[in-house]
């Protein structure tokens, strides 16, 4: 039996008196990229928080590759590359200086870091721009620089909040694609939050969380039979009024 | 991870900080001038309105400007602490403080690399200031050069563990003003920086206990007997109590499970 990547079961998380997630359980197997569906305030970001240990965990259990995060979370992040929803790269840093961080965090040797840097800036087409100030990039090529630096310490598992938040078309299209591509090529296991319909795509898995509830789990034509929509859009929105009528 | 992995982490945190600093290069000069105009101005202005009698370390009657050049140097250690903690909670409103948590190093050591980094800028000011002030005839001995290292980094440690503390506490960059009136002033003027204990105790017993409590007091002290090449153990003892207490506090503010990190989220 293969372990999963990544599992969340029975997940709960509450700020105050506010509910925030409540039960939510799936799992992720290394190689399947999933999309995270669900409005602003869906519980995205908090189940990231949670996952990358910014916050502390109360109700259920996060395992990455079998191992729970509250048990061994450092062995837990060593295998965990993470894109945030809000831009974390030092822009009076250049793209190069802000990788080099990266990978000290991590414990890389500068030499191992060179080369690994080297291989990640080509691979998201910014080799040319590698001793400019962060400042200096567009918002895409940020997101880009922000993803090649979650790969630098080669993780098995990539969890990306809203990455393509405020980016054009040709940006969202390019990072969508890259990381689809290192999943099926690098046996990466990915989960893809983002409020966008169309990021889902043909084929898709697709996770809907609504308001800290998953209301729908599995490929894109099982939610369409399962909602009988005739498109993704029209099967989230029956979703997300099913809860609101509830 | 292996001790390597530490170093190399260490290592990593201390060139960004080190890469920040020079990329702001206001911030140099403004840490700078600042204890300069305490010097040029002020001490000049206090000359003969406070006197200062012979007593430990120095071995004779001394300007005021010599009285207060350690009060000044702690002054820059001070601002360094706080600014690095304004950077903490400038990079926790910004997002960029999670590539620092997210990291498999453990919290303590995170945070423990980012004092050090911190120190290492504080004593790079500190020495350029003693560099300046030879022009106001602060001469201290060739060797209180080098006795004074390890006190300002001690002193560098305490105060930027405190910084550490205050931003594992501040919620908001606009709260930061309230550290400047609660924190660096009072503690700033209720110490040994501007005019000797015994002074103070003349004038207010309970003010000289206060200062007597304050361990940026106790700063100064080990940075002023250090300069001549001096140790003053019971400023040493207390700088390493305050460093391991304001230090562990700061882990704890930001364990998520534990500190005010966690309080945070749930309000």
């Amino acid at each position: 039996m293969t372990i999963p990547a990544f599992a969340v079961e029975g997940l709960g998380h509450r700020f105050g008196q506010r509910q925030v997630l409540r039960g939510v359980s799936f799992s992720i197997n290394p190689g399947e990229f999933t999309v995270l569906l669900g409005l602003n305030g869906a519980g995205k970001t908090t189940l990231f928080s949670l996952a990358t240990r910014l916050y502390a965990q109360g109700e259920g259990a996060i395992r990455v590759f079998g191992m729970d995060i509250q048990r061994q979370p450092l062995r837990c992040l060593q295998q965990m590359g993470a894109v945030f929803q809000q831009p974390t790269l030092d822009l009076d840093l250049s793209l190069e200086q802000n990788l080099y961080y990266h990978c000290a965090l991590h414990g890389i040797s500068r030499r191992d870091a060179a080369r690994r840097i080297a291989v990640e800036v080509e691979r998201v087409g910014l080799s040319d721009r590698r001793r400019d100030k962060a400042r200096q990039l567009s918002g895409g090529q940020r997101r880009r620089v922000e993803i090649a630096r979650a790969l630098l310490h080669r993780p098995q598992l990539l969890l990306l909040d809203e990455p393509t938040v405020g980016l054009d078309i040709s940006s969202r299209q390019f990072l969508l694609d890259h990381v689809r591509q290192l999943c099926r090529e690098e046996g990466l296991a990915a989960l893809w939050a983002t409020h966008l319909i169309d990021e889902a795509g043909d084929g898709a898995r697709v996770i809907v969380l609504h308001r800290g509830e998953v209301r729908a789990d599995g490929a894109t034509g099982a939610i369409l039979g399962a909602t009988r929509a005739p498109s993704l859009r029209a099967a989230f929105e029956t979703l997300v009024q099913e809860r609101a009528a509830a | 991870m292996r001790p390597i992995h530490y170093l190399r982490c260490l290592i990593g945190v201390s060139l960004r900080e080190w890469l920040r600093f020079l990329n702001q290069r206001g911030r140099f000069f403004s840490a700078l001038v600042r204890p300069l105009v305490w010097l040029a101005i002020f001490a000049t202005g206090f000359q003969f309105v406070l006197g200062v009698s012979i007593i430990p370390p120095y071995d004779t009657y001394i300007p005021y400007s010599i009285y207060i050049a350690p009060g000044l140097i702690a002054m820059i250690l001070m601002f360094n602490g706080m600014l690095s903690s304004l950077s903490m909670v400038y990079d926790r409103e910004m997002g960029s403080m999670r590539v620092l948590m997210v990291s498999p190093l453990p919290r303590w050591f995170l945070l423990t690399a980012k004092l050090f980094a911190g120190v290492i800028v504080s004593v790079v000011q500190a020495y350029s200031f003693l560099a300046i002030a030879l022009f106001w005839e602060i001469e201290p001995p060739w060797y209180g050069y080098i006795a004074v290292l390890p006190a300002l980094i001690l002193s560098g440690l305490m105060l930027g563990a405190l910084g550490l503390l205050l931003s594992s506490a501040i919620r908001q960059l606009e709260n930061f003003a309230s550290v400047m009136n609660f924190v660096i002033f009072p503690m700033f003027f209720a110490s040994s920086a501007l005019y000797p204990l015994w002074h103070v105790k003349e004038a207010s017993l309970l003010l000289y206990r206060i200062c007597l409590a304050n361990p940026f007091t106790h700063a100064v002290e080990l940075i002023r007997f250090a300069l001549y090449g001096q140790v003053e153990p019971v400023s040493a003892a207390v700088l390493v109590a305050a460093t391991i207490i304001f230090l562990a506090l700061a882990v704890y503010g930001y364990d998520p499970a534990k500190g005010l990190m966690a309080r945070r989220t749930a309000e």
